[in-house]
């Protein structure tokens, strides 16, 4: 996994509550057996209207937008289906940050699973960061380490996260290798369950 | 200490636990399918590693599978994840099964059929209704596909200990009113997110005199609700439900088990973080209007209007939902016809759905301008269904009868509603798309489905049948 730490970005406003991963990533292309190739099927359906031809209305399709690494959306993001697909489509279409007031908690655990990351800000700082983003593309500064979010105007907030997680991202490491240093504590649990 | 069967099971379950750290937490059961498997499997060859405890995993195929013209798949790419997922449990010895084996069905439906799914297991599954099983008493949630590769090699999880949340459904039950109707009542009372970060347990008389399916229907949905997990304390129902299945204990050890189960339920007097009530009475044969699973209500009440919600948000949310439902503020939802009837799904895809859609169904014929089919949850359900006569009921009626699959739920296989067609269906969410591109779905109980697939539209199914004594 790819650490994460400082992200300089312009934001893509998604002003939708409750975006659900069928949304997100739709299920006729859950059928690939590979992590990566999703970004360009990201909210397929959002992007195209129904006879397959592109919806330039939609906030990813308009041009000031392009190359955005942080995505703002509105509450519950990420909620229904606990498809990984989800947060590979996302960061594979390049985005590395999420920011919501909340996240449906499978998607929230997904997102530290691959080096993306999910910020929760409070309703009214996110509320601002959608009305400034759809006004003009609008700048920010996020750093991991120091837990802020900083606007080009000046704008700043700061975000809760939890230790371990971030400790994960900053270092990108491998969930799996840090649990295996646990061995010992897993056979006793198996010895004693037996 | 009074405690909750959360918090017992949790404590069961720390493999170890640090300050400033998740707890690592012992999975008992894994329950694996074709679609959120390749990637974990693929990840464990590409860093050399093996599955640790492949006896505590069990696969199925069940979101892509055909529900006819077995076993052929037409599509490709599909095809291809059904023979991945054969490979990946041949090459890391894990049980499987297969299209065509006896005991293959929706993942959810065989764990509880099969008695995989008891009391006081930490279940998981790379699915996000794998919290059906904690009708049994069980931990059991849905988690993503790295995670299912951290549990096939290590057969433990990071988790940091959820919130705990009561919903209690007081009183009884209305006549014709059905666990389905419940749980959509739950999510529209109390909105899609108000579980994030809990877990529930579901209390109450009404539960306590629910069956098993009903109890396996309510905890399907807590997903829906944005919940982790949603659970019932295990009692004689439980333990009755299980006596002699494949892979409970057997003889003095299920007497044994069984006395620990019951244990396990939750102390007078413990606390949990929140607490939520609903009325039994209030709850009306419930339909879903709009495109998430809380956007419902009675079937005797009108879709909402705008000047119903205080907020912006909620005002916009409703207008986008009912453009792409095709469908009016304040229209009454009896109302409102249908061209698509899906009686199927782990949330109501068990025999006892299929019986009491079947009781409306008998001796009528489907609506002229219906296309109705009914996908059993398993095989042995099918198989079940067909012995007592319920196959004839639906073929005779001019339902479709299929082998057993998710199918038009998530409609990842052949079974799609065509765009702008609308679909009464017994599955759990009715997301945009959701059932095929541009379909509108619409939620509700396997009676509810069937009583529509009749009248072409929405009826009460109350009105149908004589109320018993
Ligand atoms: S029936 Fe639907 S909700 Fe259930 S596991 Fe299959 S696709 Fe998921």
């Amino acid at each position: 996994m790819k650490p994460i730490n400082i992200v300089e970005s312009i934001i893509v406003p998604l002003n939708r509550k409750n975006v659900d991963t069928d949304q997100i990533i739709s299920k006729e292309f859950l059928k690939r057996i590979e992590r990566t190739g999703f970004g360009n099927y990201l909210f397929y359906h959002w992007r195209h209207h129904p006879d397959g031809t592109r919806n330039e209305d939609f906030v990813l399709n308009q041009p000031q937008y392009e190359n955005a690494k942080v995505l703002v959306a509105h509450e519950n993001f990420g909620c229904g289906s606990s498809r990984e697909h989800a947060p590979w489509a996302i960061m594979d279409y390049g985005f590395q940050v999420v920011i919501a007031p909340s996240f449906a908690d499978i998607f929230h655990n997904n997102c530290f699973k691959n080096g993306i990351l999910p910020i929760r800000l409070t309703v009214k700082e996110v509320e601002e960061l959608l009305a400034k983003g759809e006004r003009a593309p609008y700048q920010i500064h996020i750093n991991l380490a120091e837990q802020t979010v900083a606007g080009e105007d000046g704008v700043s907030y700061s975000f809760d996260i939890d230790p371990y997680y971030k400790q994960m991202l900053l270092n990108g490491w491998d969930e799996i290798s840090l649990t295996f240093q646990y061995e010992e504590h897993i056979q006793n649990y198996e010895k004693q369950h037996a | 200490m009074a405690k909750t069967i959360i918090e017992k099971i949790w404590d069961q379950h720390i493999v170890y636990e640090e300050e400033g750290k998740p707890d690592l937490l012992y999975i008992d059961l894994h329950l694996i399918h074709e679609v959120t498997s390749p990637q974990a499997f693929e990840g464990l060859r590409l860093a050399g590693r093996k599955v640790r405890r492949p006896d505590l995993c069990f696969a199925t195929m069940d979101h892509n599978v055909p529900t006819k013209n077995l076993p052929i798949i037409q599509d490709p790419i599909a095809k291809k994840q059904i023979s991945t997922l054969e490979r990946n449990c041949e090459e890391f010895a894990i049980q499987l099964a297969h299209m065509e084996h006896p005991d293959q069905g929706i993942v959810h439906i065989i764990g509880p059929e099969l008695g995989l799914t008891q009391p006081g297991k930490t279940i998981v599954c790379g699915d996000s209704h794998t919290s059906t099983h904690g009708a049994f008493g069980a931990i059991a949630f849905g988690i993503g596909t790295s995670e299912v590769e951290h549990v096939l090699s290590t057969q433990t999880l990071w988790q940091s200990k959820p919130k705990t949340m009561e919903i209690r459904i007081s009183g009884q039950l209305g006549y014709g009113v059905a666990a389905k109707d419940v749980i959509l009542a739950i999510i529209a009372k109390f909105g899609i997110d108000v579980g994030t970060g809990h877990i529930v347990e579901y209390t109450g008389e009404a539960i306590r005199n629910m069956t098993m399916e009903e109890r396996m229907t309510i905890c399907n949905m807590s997903i829906e609700a944005g919940a982790k997990a949603g659970l019932i304390s295990p009692d004689e129902t439980t333990i009755d439900y299980l006596r002699g299945r494949r892979y409970a204990p057997e003889g003095p050890a299920f007497e044994k088990a069984a006395q620990q189960w019951l244990d396990l339920a939750t102390d007078e007097g413990a606390t949990y973080d929140k607490v939520l009530e609903i009325e039994a009475c209030e709850i009306e044969p419930f339909v879903t209007w709009g495109t998430n699973p809380s956007m419902g209500t009675g079937i005797s009440k009108h879709i909402p209007r705008a000047e119903d919600y205080a907020s912006e948000s909620d005002k916009e949310a409703l207008k986008k939902a009912l453009a792409y439902m095709g469908l009016k503020e304040g229209a009454p939802i009896a109302s409102i016809e249908i061209q698509h009837v899906f009686i199927g799904s782990c949330t109501n895809a068990r025999l006892s759905d299929l019986r009491s859609a079947a009781k409306i169904v008998a001796g009528q014929k489907v609506h002229p301008t219906v296309t109705a089919i009914v996908v059993p949850g398993s095989r042995t359900v099918k198989q079940q269904a067909e012995a007592e006569g319920l196959d004839q009921i639906f073929i005779e009626a001019g339902f479709e009868w299929r082998e057993s699959g998710c199918s038009m739920c998530l409609a990842m296989n052949d079974d799609v509603v065509p765009a702008g067609e609308r679909c009464a269906s017994t599955s759990n969410r009715n997301f945009e798309g959701r059932q095929g591109a541009g379909s509108r779905t619409h939620l509700m109980s396997p009676a509810m489905a069937a009583a529509a697939a009749i009248a072409g539209k929405f009826v009460d199914v109350r009105t149908l049948q004589p109320a018993h004594a």
